[in-house]
C-alpha cells in the first residue's frame, strides 16, 4: 500500500465521492476498539455531539484536522461487532453504512477500527464492511499493547486477503495516525477488491477469521499480565469488595469535600462579578434585571460546576482504565435484588451529582425495560442541587447538637438522612417497577471485561471540555430563562415606578393561588412562590426565597435563616426537606429524559409519580411532627 | 481439561458452563438460549467447539468472567446453565 505516494488525491479512497465538495467519512468498529480515542486525536476540539434522528444513540461529527486544506467530515459510529441490525446501535450503524440515514449521505470512506490484541474475533466485522464496496482503511489499533505482549501481524499480507489497506496504529500514543490522514487526504490506494464472506452463521465466520489471520502471518499475543494480576485483586474475594467501597467512598468525599474550595472560588468570583456590575451599571430596570435577575440566578447554578466536572472527571477515568466493568461485575448481585443489573450502578452512583449525566450514562444498559426503570429511579438520587436547600432548612431549623457519640451531630445526621431518604424510595420504586409495568424476562447480563489501560489525558479533558461545554449551556438557557421570568413575576405590576412589594407582585399571586394545594404541608405562600420557581431547578428556591425576604442570601443566609423560622413551622420545614427529597423539580432532568426515552410519556410519569410522592410524604411528614 | 461435577445428576447430562469451578477449561457444545441472545454470545466468542476457561467471579460466585477466544466475559449463572459442554 506504500506504493502509491504519487497518486495522491487522484486514485484516492475519498475521491471515489463527490470530488470537490466535502467528504464524509465514517469511523466504525467493535466496542473497547479505541474508536473515539482515534476520532478525538484527527478532530479535537472541531466536533459536536448530536442524535440521529428518531432514535435515542448519540453520534459524534467532526472536521478532521488535515494538512493542506482538505475537508473531511468524520463521523463516529456506535461500537458493534456486527452490522445484523438487531439492536439500536447496530441498526444505526448499518442505515449510515447504507446511506439511509437521513441527514446523512452515504460515507465516502470507512475507517475501520479493529482491536490488533484479538484479531481473529473482529475480522468478521471487516468482511461484512467491506463488502459493502465503500473505500475502507483498516486500522489495527493498540499495536503498542499488541507487541508488547508478543504479537505480530504482516499488514502487507492482511492487506492482499482484505483487499483493503492495512495500518498499524496506537491511537493512544499517536501511532499510524499520520497514516490514517493520509488515507483521509487520499494519500492511500485500495488494493484490488477480493471476495469476502457475508455470513449470517458465525462459526464459518470465525473460520474464515482463522485462516486469514493465519495468511497474514498473525500471531496471538500474550494474554494481558497486568489484566490479570490486577483482577487478582479487584476481583478478590475480600479485597475486591473492599477496594469497591474504597473507590465509592474516594469519589463520594472528593466531591463533597474536595469540590468544597472550589466551589467556594467560583462562588466568590460570581459575587465579585455580580458587585461589579452593580457598580458599573447604572441604577434602574436594567440593572435590576442583569445583576438580581440574570447574574443571581445564573451565578447561583455555576456554583456546582466543579462538583460536576469532578464527578464526570472519576468516571471518565475509571472508564477509561477498565475498573468500571469490574465495579459493575461486583455491583450486579446487589442490583439484581431490586430487579435491576450491574449496569444500572454507575448511572445511579453519578445522580449523586446530577440527574442529567446519569440518565445520559444509562445508555450503556441494553436492555430497555432495565433502562427506563433506571432512568426512572435516578432523580431520587440526592443530586448536588438539593444540597444548597437541604443545608439552608436544616441550618435553620434544626439545632446543632451532639447526636450519635461525639462525632455525629444532630445535623449531619439529618443529612444523611435525607440521603437515604432518596435511596430507600430508588430502591422501592425499582422494585415496583420491575415488578409491575417494567417487568422484563430476567435481563441476559453479558459484560465484556476489557483489558486495564492508563487513560488517555487527551480523551480524558475532552469529555471534561464537553460536559463543562453542556453544563454551560444549561445554565445560560433554562436557568437564565427562568431568573428572567421570576425577576418579572416579582417585579411587575410597577408600583410608582418601582417594583412592587412582593405579595403585590404577580409572582406573589401566583404564590397564594397555590397556596390551598400546599396549606396542608404547612408551607405558606412565600414557599409556594419557592416551589414554584424551584420547577425550573431545584436550587433556585434559595434565591427565590432572598428575593422574597427581600435580602441576599450569599452575604446574609443567617437573615434568611431567622425569616423562614417565622413562616414555617419545625414540622412544616420537616415536611418541605421531605418535598424535595421526592420531588421532580427540574426541568433539565425532565427534557433529558424527554430526550433519551423519545417522547414526553416517560418524563409525564415521573414529574406525576415523583410529585404526588412527594406531596402525600410531606403531608405525612407534617402531621406526625406536628 | 477437567469437569467438576458438583451434583451427581449432571454426570449423566450435558454439564454446562455454570459447573466449571475456577481455572478450569471445557469445550462448547451448544447454547441452549433464545436465537438472537446467542448469537449475541457467539459474536462475543461462544462457538461451539471454542475452549472456554472460567476465571475470576463476584463476590459470591455470581456473575462470573469466562475467557473465551482472547477475551473476557461476564455471565450470569442463570446464563452459564444454558451453555452446554462437550462431554469429554
Amino acid at each position: 500500500m506504500g506504493d502509491c505516494h504519487e497518486c495522491a488525491g487522484s486514485c484516492a479512497p475519498a475521491s471515489a465521492g463527490t470530488a470537490a465538495t466535502h467528504k464524509l467519512v465514517a469511523i466504525i468498529g467493535p466496542p473497547n476498539a479505541g474508536k473515539s480515542t482515534l476520532f478525538n486525536r484527527l478532530t479535537g476540539l472541531r466536533q459536536k455531539v448530536a442524535n440521529f434522528p428518531g432514535v435515542t444513540v448519540e453520534h459524534h461529527t467532526g472536521k478532521a484536522d488535515l494538512p493542506g486544506g482538505h475537508d473531511v467530515e468524520l463521523v463516529d459510529l456506535p461500537g458493534v461487532y456486527s452490522l445484523h441490525a438487531r439492536s439500536e446501535d447496530e441498526r444505526v450503524s448499518h442505515d449510515v453504512l447504507h446511506g439511509k440515514m437521513p441527514g446523512l449521505k452515504r460515507p465516502d470512506g470507512v475507517i475501520l477500527i479493529l482491536d490488533a490484541t484479538n484479531l481473529s474475533r473482529h475480522l468478521p466485522l471487516a468482511a461484512s464492511v467491506l463488502s459493502l464496496r465503500i473505500p475502507t482503511l483498516v486500522v489495527l489499533n493498540m499495536a503498542d499493547d499488541m507487541r508488547q505482549r508478543g504479537g505480530a501481524v504482516d499488514t502487507g499480507a492482511l492487506a492482499d486477503e482484505l483487499g483493503a489497506p492495512v495500518v498499524l496504529a496506537s491511537a493512544s500514543t499517536g501511532e499510524g495516525v499520520e497514516e490514517v490522514a493520509r488515507f483521509l487526504t487520499g494519500g492511500i490506494g485500495v488494493p484490488k477488491p477480493v471476495e469476502l464472506p457475508v455470513l449470517q452463521d458465525v462459526p464459518a465466520c470465525r473460520q474464515w477469521a482463522r485462516e486469514v489471520s493465519r495468511e497474514a502471518g498473525y500471531t496471538h499475543p500474550a494474554p494481558p499480565v497486568w489484566t490479570r494480576r490486577l483482577d487478582a485483586v479487584f476481583l478478590h474475594a475480600v479485597w475486591g469488595p473492599l477496594s469497591f467501597v474504597l473507590v465509592v467512598g474516594a469519589v463520594f468525599q472528593t466531591i463533597f469535600t474536595g469540590a468544597r474550595p472550589l466551589m467556594d472560588g467560583v462562588e466568590w468570583a460570581v459575587a465579585a462579578a455580580g458587585g461589579l456590575m452593580r457598580a458599573v451599571l447604572p441604577e434602574g430596570v436594567l440593572r435590576s434585571l442583569l445583576v438580581d435577575g440574570v447574574w443571581s440566578g445564573v451565578g447561583a447554578v455555576l456554583v456546582f460546576m466543579p462538583q460536576i466536572l469532578l464527578l464526570f472527571l472519576f468516571i471518565t477515568v475509571l472508564e477509561d482504565s477498565g475498573y468500571l466493568a469490574r465495579a459493575a461485575l461486583i455491583a450486579d448481585r446487589t442490583m439484581a435484588r431490586v430487579g435491576l443489573q450491574g449496569k444500572s450502578f454507575i448511572p445511579l452512583l453519578s445522580a449523586y451529582a446530577c440527574a442529567v449525566p446519569a440518565i445520559m450514562a444509562t445508555r450503556t444498559i441494553e436492555n430497555k425495560r432495565d433502562r427506563i426503570a433506571t432512568i426512572l429511579i435516578a432523580p431520587f438520587m440526592t443530586c448536588s442541587a438539593r444540597l444548597p436547600v437541604y443545608t439552608l432548612i436544616i441550618a435553620a431549623f434544626i439545632p446543632d447538637r451532639q447526636f450519635i457519640g461525639p462525632f455525629v451531630h444532630t445535623r449531619a445526621a439529618a443529612l444523611m438522612g435525607l440521603y437515604v431518604l432518596g435511596f430507600a424510595a430508588a430502591v422501592l420504586t425499582a422494585k415496583v417497577l420491575k415488578s409491575s409495568i417494567l417487568k422484563s424476562e430476567r435481563t441476559p447480563f453479558v459484560l465484556e471485561m476489557p483489558p486495564y489501560r492508563v487513560p488517555s489525558w487527551r480523551t480524558v479533558g475532552l469529555r471534561l471540555y464537553d460536559r463543562a461545554l453542556a453544563f454551560l449551556k444549561r445554565a445560560g438557557t433554562v436557568i437564565l430563562g427562568v431568573s428572567v421570568v421570576l425577576w418579572a413575576l416579582a417585579s411587575i405590576p410597577l408600583v410608582d415606578g418601582k417594583a412592587p412589594p412582593i405579595e403585590q407582585s404577580l409572582a406573589g399571586t401566583l404564590g397564594r393561588a397555590i397556596e390551598p394545594l400546599i396549606a396542608p404541608l404547612g408551607f405558606n405562600w412565600k414557599i409556594g412562590i419557592g416551589l414554584v420557581t424551584s420547577l425550573a431547578a431545584r436550587e433556585v428556591i434559595v434565591g427565590t426565597l432572598g428575593t422574597i425576604y427581600g435580602m441576599e442570601p450569599d452575604k446574609d443566609s443567617a437573615g434568611l435563616q431567622a425569616a423562614l423560622q417565622k413562616d414555617l413551622t419545625f414540622a412544616g420545614a420537616v415536611a418541605l426537606l421531605v418535598f424535595f427529597a421526592f420531588a421532580m423539580q427540574c426541568m433539565s432532568t425532565l427534557a433529558v429524559v424527554r430526550r433519551e426515552t423519545g417522547g414526553w410519556k416517560w418524563p409525564a410519569v415521573q414529574f406525576a409519580y415523583m410529585g404526588a410522592l412527594a406531596w402525600l410524604c410531606a403531608l405525612a411528614a407534617y402531621r406526625v411532627f406536628s | 481439561m477437567q469437569l467438576s461435577f458438583k451434583n451427581g445428576a449432571r454426570a449423566n447430562g450435558p454439564a454446562s458452563l455454570a459447573d466449571l469451578g475456577e481455572n478450569e477449561e471445557g469445550t462448547l457444545e451448544r447454547i441452549d438460549l433464545p436465537a438472537d441472545f446467542a448469537h449475541r454470545l457467539m459474536e462475543l466468542g461462544f462457538v461451539p467447539g471454542h475452549a472456554i476457561t472460567v476465571a475470576h467471579s463476584a463476590p459470591g460466585g455470581d456473575p462470573r468472567v469466562f475467557r473465551v477466544d482472547g477475551s473476557e466475559i461476564a455471565l450470569r449463572r442463570e446464563t452459564a446453565r444454558h451453555i452446554l459442554l462437550r462431554k469429554q
